[in-house]
Protein backbone atom coordinates (compact mmCIF):
# COMPACT_ATOMS: atom_id res chain seq x y z
CA UNK A 1 0.00 0.00 0.00
CA UNK A 2 1.49 3.31 -0.66
CA UNK A 3 0.05 5.94 1.04
CA UNK A 4 1.13 8.97 -0.86
CA UNK A 5 -1.22 10.78 -3.13
CA UNK A 6 -0.15 10.62 -6.86
CA UNK A 7 0.99 14.27 -7.10
CA UNK A 8 2.72 13.53 -4.01
CA UNK A 9 4.85 10.77 -5.76
CA UNK A 10 5.44 13.03 -8.68
CA UNK A 11 6.98 15.78 -7.27
CA UNK A 12 9.08 13.01 -5.29
CA UNK A 13 9.40 15.51 -2.02
CA UNK A 14 9.29 13.51 1.60
CA UNK A 15 7.89 15.45 4.25
CA UNK A 16 10.86 18.03 3.84
CA UNK A 17 9.85 19.62 1.21
CA UNK A 18 13.23 19.15 -0.29
CA UNK A 19 15.75 16.45 -1.14
CA UNK A 20 19.04 15.61 0.45
CA UNK A 21 21.03 18.31 -0.62
CA UNK A 22 20.38 20.15 2.87
CA UNK A 23 21.80 17.21 4.71
CA UNK A 24 24.98 16.00 2.65
CA UNK A 25 26.37 19.87 2.48
CA UNK A 26 25.80 19.95 6.16
CA UNK A 27 27.86 17.02 6.25
CA UNK A 28 30.50 18.15 3.86
CA UNK A 29 31.28 21.60 5.42
CA UNK A 30 31.35 19.44 9.04
CA UNK A 31 34.43 17.28 7.63
CA UNK A 32 35.81 20.44 6.11
CA UNK A 33 35.79 21.95 9.18
CA UNK A 34 37.62 19.09 11.55
CA UNK A 35 41.45 20.02 9.58
CA UNK A 36 40.35 23.97 9.02
CA UNK A 37 39.10 24.06 12.79
CA UNK A 38 42.06 22.37 14.32
CA UNK A 39 44.49 24.94 11.98
CA UNK A 40 42.41 27.71 13.35
CA UNK A 41 43.24 27.12 17.23
CA UNK A 42 46.47 26.08 16.76
CA UNK A 43 47.31 29.46 14.91
CA UNK A 44 44.98 31.90 16.99
CA UNK A 45 47.39 30.09 20.22
CA UNK A 46 50.46 30.95 18.42
CA UNK A 47 49.02 34.59 17.61
CA UNK A 48 47.99 35.10 20.93
CA UNK A 49 48.68 38.79 22.29
CA UNK A 50 49.87 39.90 18.71
CA UNK A 51 50.59 43.61 18.29
CA UNK A 52 49.20 45.22 15.45
CA UNK A 53 52.07 44.78 12.88
CA UNK A 54 52.23 41.21 14.03
CA UNK A 55 48.64 40.37 13.30
CA UNK A 56 49.01 41.96 9.90
CA UNK A 57 52.21 39.54 8.58
CA UNK A 58 49.58 36.44 10.40
CA UNK A 59 46.47 37.38 8.75
CA UNK A 60 48.61 38.55 5.57
CA UNK A 61 50.15 35.55 4.97
CA UNK A 62 49.26 33.83 2.27
CA UNK A 63 48.57 30.50 3.50
CA UNK A 64 46.68 31.72 6.78
CA UNK A 65 44.75 33.77 4.36
CA UNK A 66 43.92 30.97 2.16
CA UNK A 67 42.95 29.06 4.59
CA UNK A 68 40.61 31.45 6.95
CA UNK A 69 39.25 32.70 3.57
CA UNK A 70 38.19 28.41 3.48
CA UNK A 71 37.04 28.50 7.27
CA UNK A 72 34.71 31.42 7.22
CA UNK A 73 33.67 29.84 3.80
CA UNK A 74 33.06 26.43 5.09
CA UNK A 75 31.94 27.91 8.80
CA UNK A 76 29.34 30.49 7.62
CA UNK A 77 27.74 27.35 5.45
CA UNK A 78 27.93 25.05 7.79
CA UNK A 79 26.37 27.44 10.44
CA UNK A 80 23.44 28.74 8.00
CA UNK A 81 22.51 24.89 7.30
CA UNK A 82 22.59 24.32 10.93
CA UNK A 83 20.23 27.39 11.94
CA UNK A 84 17.61 26.51 9.15
CA UNK A 85 17.35 22.74 10.69
CA UNK A 86 17.24 24.66 14.12
CA UNK A 87 14.34 27.70 12.45
CA UNK A 88 12.71 24.67 10.64
CA UNK A 89 12.07 22.53 14.61
CA UNK A 90 11.17 25.21 16.58
CA UNK A 91 9.46 27.70 14.76
CA UNK A 92 5.89 27.03 13.52
CA UNK A 93 4.10 30.19 12.08
CA UNK A 94 5.21 30.12 8.62
CA UNK A 95 5.59 33.72 7.88
CA UNK A 96 8.21 33.76 10.94
CA UNK A 97 9.70 31.15 9.52
CA UNK A 98 10.43 31.97 6.37
CA UNK A 99 11.54 35.39 7.56
CA UNK A 100 14.18 34.10 10.10
CA UNK A 101 15.47 32.14 7.36
CA UNK A 102 16.34 34.64 5.39
CA UNK A 103 16.91 37.05 7.98
CA UNK A 104 20.21 34.31 8.80
CA UNK A 105 20.82 33.33 5.19
CA UNK A 106 20.80 37.27 4.53
CA UNK A 107 23.24 38.06 7.65
CA UNK A 108 25.42 34.86 6.88
CA UNK A 109 26.25 36.23 3.08
CA UNK A 110 27.05 39.30 4.85
CA UNK A 111 29.30 38.56 7.45
CA UNK A 112 30.79 36.07 5.49
CA UNK A 113 31.18 38.58 2.66
CA UNK A 114 32.92 41.25 4.88
CA UNK A 115 35.76 38.98 6.86
CA UNK A 116 36.50 37.43 3.31
CA UNK A 117 37.15 41.09 2.18
CA UNK A 118 38.55 42.23 5.77
CA UNK A 119 41.29 38.95 4.93
CA UNK A 120 41.88 40.12 1.44
CA UNK A 121 42.83 43.64 2.02
CA UNK A 122 44.71 42.83 4.84
CA UNK A 123 46.43 40.29 2.17
CA UNK A 124 47.01 42.95 -0.38
CA UNK A 125 48.36 45.64 1.56
CA UNK A 126 45.03 47.88 1.61
CA UNK A 127 44.49 48.51 4.79
CA UNK B 1 -8.44 17.61 9.06
CA UNK B 2 -8.70 16.19 12.60
CA UNK B 3 -5.71 17.25 13.62
CA UNK B 4 -6.64 17.51 17.39
CA UNK B 5 -7.49 13.50 17.53
CA UNK B 6 -3.97 12.89 16.49
CA UNK B 7 -1.99 10.52 18.63
CA UNK B 8 1.07 12.91 20.25
CA UNK B 9 4.15 11.15 21.73
CA UNK B 10 4.92 11.69 25.57
CA UNK B 11 6.31 15.10 26.07
CA UNK B 12 9.98 14.92 26.59
CA UNK B 13 9.77 16.45 30.17
CA UNK B 14 8.66 12.93 31.36
CA UNK B 15 11.50 11.14 30.56
CA UNK B 16 14.54 11.41 32.78
CA UNK B 17 17.63 13.08 31.42
CA UNK B 18 20.47 10.82 29.93
CA UNK B 19 23.83 11.24 29.24
CA UNK B 20 22.85 10.49 25.70
CA UNK B 21 19.92 13.38 25.61
CA UNK B 22 21.87 15.72 27.40
CA UNK B 23 24.62 15.90 24.84
CA UNK B 24 22.71 15.69 22.06
CA UNK B 25 20.83 18.97 23.45
CA UNK B 26 24.47 20.64 23.76
CA UNK B 27 25.40 19.93 20.33
CA UNK B 28 22.27 22.35 19.47
CA UNK B 29 23.36 24.55 22.11
CA UNK B 30 27.04 24.52 21.25
CA UNK B 31 26.09 25.01 17.29
CA UNK B 32 23.96 28.27 18.12
CA UNK B 33 26.47 29.50 20.78
CA UNK B 34 29.62 29.31 17.98
CA UNK B 35 27.08 30.69 15.17
CA UNK B 36 27.02 33.59 17.66
CA UNK B 37 30.64 33.26 18.04
CA UNK B 38 31.55 33.96 15.19
CA UNK B 39 30.68 37.54 15.12
CA UNK B 40 34.13 38.03 17.19
CA UNK B 41 35.85 36.40 14.85
CA UNK B 42 34.51 38.85 12.58
CA UNK B 43 35.15 41.57 14.43
CA UNK B 44 38.65 40.60 15.20
CA UNK B 45 38.97 40.22 11.29
CA UNK B 46 37.61 43.53 10.48
CA UNK B 47 39.19 45.71 13.24
CA UNK B 48 42.96 44.47 12.16
CA UNK B 49 41.88 45.49 8.87
CA UNK B 50 40.57 48.77 9.63
CA UNK B 51 43.84 50.01 11.19
CA UNK B 52 46.25 50.27 13.94
CA UNK B 53 43.50 51.91 16.45
CA UNK B 54 40.65 49.79 15.93
CA UNK B 55 43.11 46.68 16.01
CA UNK B 56 43.96 47.86 19.68
CA UNK B 57 40.61 48.48 21.14
CA UNK B 58 39.29 45.16 19.57
CA UNK B 59 42.42 42.99 21.56
CA UNK B 60 41.64 45.19 25.17
CA UNK B 61 38.59 44.27 24.63
CA UNK B 62 38.88 40.60 24.00
CA UNK B 63 41.86 41.03 26.55
CA UNK B 64 39.46 42.10 29.05
CA UNK B 65 38.33 39.34 31.84
CA UNK B 66 34.84 39.51 30.29
CA UNK B 67 36.12 38.77 26.85
CA UNK B 68 38.21 36.36 28.42
CA UNK B 69 35.50 34.74 29.87
CA UNK B 70 33.49 34.55 26.43
CA UNK B 71 36.55 33.09 24.53
CA UNK B 72 36.76 29.99 27.04
CA UNK B 73 33.01 29.65 26.67
CA UNK B 74 34.03 29.94 23.17
CA UNK B 75 37.03 27.78 23.06
CA UNK B 76 35.16 25.03 25.24
CA UNK B 77 32.17 24.77 22.83
CA UNK B 78 33.84 24.42 20.09
CA UNK B 79 36.25 22.22 20.93
CA UNK B 80 32.59 20.20 22.53
CA UNK B 81 30.98 20.62 18.80
CA UNK B 82 33.90 19.17 16.98
CA UNK B 83 34.30 16.56 19.11
CA UNK B 84 30.32 15.17 19.30
CA UNK B 85 30.57 16.61 15.23
CA UNK B 86 32.63 13.95 14.93
CA UNK B 87 30.53 11.50 16.85
CA UNK B 88 27.35 12.72 14.81
CA UNK B 89 29.42 11.30 11.83
CA UNK B 90 30.58 8.40 12.96
CA UNK B 91 27.03 7.97 13.45
CA UNK B 92 25.82 8.70 9.98
CA UNK B 93 28.15 6.35 8.78
CA UNK B 94 26.14 3.60 10.47
CA UNK B 95 29.25 3.23 13.26
CA UNK B 96 28.76 3.51 17.19
CA UNK B 97 25.24 3.20 17.82
CA UNK B 98 25.84 0.04 20.37
CA UNK B 99 24.75 1.38 23.36
CA UNK B 100 27.62 1.08 25.44
CA UNK B 101 29.74 2.59 22.52
CA UNK B 102 27.39 5.08 22.48
CA UNK B 103 28.04 5.98 26.80
CA UNK B 104 31.94 5.60 26.16
CA UNK B 105 32.21 7.59 23.21
CA UNK B 106 29.83 10.28 24.55
CA UNK B 107 32.33 10.39 27.69
CA UNK B 108 34.97 10.70 25.61
CA UNK B 109 33.74 13.86 24.42
CA UNK B 110 33.32 15.32 27.79
CA UNK B 111 36.62 14.40 28.69
CA UNK B 112 38.29 15.37 25.38
CA UNK B 113 36.45 18.71 24.99
CA UNK B 114 38.08 19.73 28.39
CA UNK B 115 41.20 18.54 28.34
CA UNK B 116 41.73 20.62 24.74
CA UNK B 117 39.99 23.65 26.33
CA UNK B 118 42.79 23.36 28.98
CA UNK B 119 45.68 22.35 26.80
CA UNK B 120 44.68 25.40 24.52
CA UNK B 121 44.79 27.82 27.12
CA UNK B 122 47.56 27.16 28.71
CA UNK B 123 49.26 27.12 25.56
CA UNK B 124 48.12 30.30 24.75
CA UNK B 125 49.33 31.92 28.21
CA UNK B 126 52.92 30.13 27.64
CA UNK B 127 52.87 32.13 24.16
CA UNK B 128 51.92 35.40 25.79
CA UNK B 129 54.14 34.87 28.74
CA UNK B 130 52.05 33.83 31.31
CA UNK B 131 49.66 37.75 30.81
C1 LIG C 1 34.57 22.14 14.18
C2 LIG C 1 34.07 21.34 13.30
C3 LIG C 1 32.59 21.05 13.23
C4 LIG C 1 32.05 19.83 13.07
C5 LIG C 1 32.81 18.51 12.90
C6 LIG C 1 30.60 19.99 13.07
C7 LIG C 1 29.69 18.97 12.90
C8 LIG C 1 28.33 19.10 12.89
C9 LIG C 1 27.38 18.07 12.58
C10 LIG C 1 27.72 16.63 12.17
C11 LIG C 1 26.14 18.60 12.68
C12 LIG C 1 24.81 17.88 12.44
C13 LIG C 1 24.26 17.39 13.72
C14 LIG C 1 22.96 16.66 13.56
O1 LIG C 1 22.86 15.76 12.71
O2 LIG C 1 22.02 16.97 14.33
C15 LIG C 1 26.29 19.97 13.10
C16 LIG C 1 25.25 20.84 13.36
C17 LIG C 1 25.40 22.19 13.61
N1 LIG C 1 26.59 22.91 13.63
FE1 LIG C 1 28.42 22.11 13.44
N2 LIG C 1 30.29 21.32 13.25
C18 LIG C 1 31.49 22.01 13.35
C19 LIG C 1 31.63 23.38 13.53
C20 LIG C 1 30.59 24.29 13.65
C21 LIG C 1 30.75 25.72 13.78
C22 LIG C 1 32.09 26.46 13.79
C23 LIG C 1 29.48 26.24 13.90
C24 LIG C 1 29.02 27.67 14.04
C25 LIG C 1 29.64 28.72 13.61
C26 LIG C 1 28.55 25.15 13.85
C27 LIG C 1 27.18 25.27 13.95
C28 LIG C 1 26.28 24.24 13.87
C29 LIG C 1 24.86 24.38 14.03
C30 LIG C 1 24.10 25.68 14.31
C31 LIG C 1 24.31 23.09 13.88
C32 LIG C 1 22.84 22.69 13.95
C33 LIG C 1 22.54 22.06 15.27
C34 LIG C 1 21.32 21.21 15.24
O3 LIG C 1 20.69 20.99 14.20
O4 LIG C 1 20.96 20.71 16.32
N3 LIG C 1 29.25 23.97 13.69
N4 LIG C 1 27.64 20.27 13.21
Amino acid sequence: MNLQTPLGRARGLGSAKSGTKHWWAQRVTAIALIPLTIWFVVAMISATGNDYNNAQQFIGNPINAILFILLIVATFHHAQLGLQVVIEDYVHNKPMEIGLLIITKGTVIVLGLSSVFAVLSITFGVA
Amino acid sequence: MAIDNRPLSPHLQVYKPQLTSVLSILHRITGIALAIGTLLLVWWLIAAASGPDYYDTAQRCIGSTMGRILLLGWTYALFYHLANGIRHLAWDSGRGFELNTAYLTGWLVIISSIVLTIVTWIAGYVVMGGS
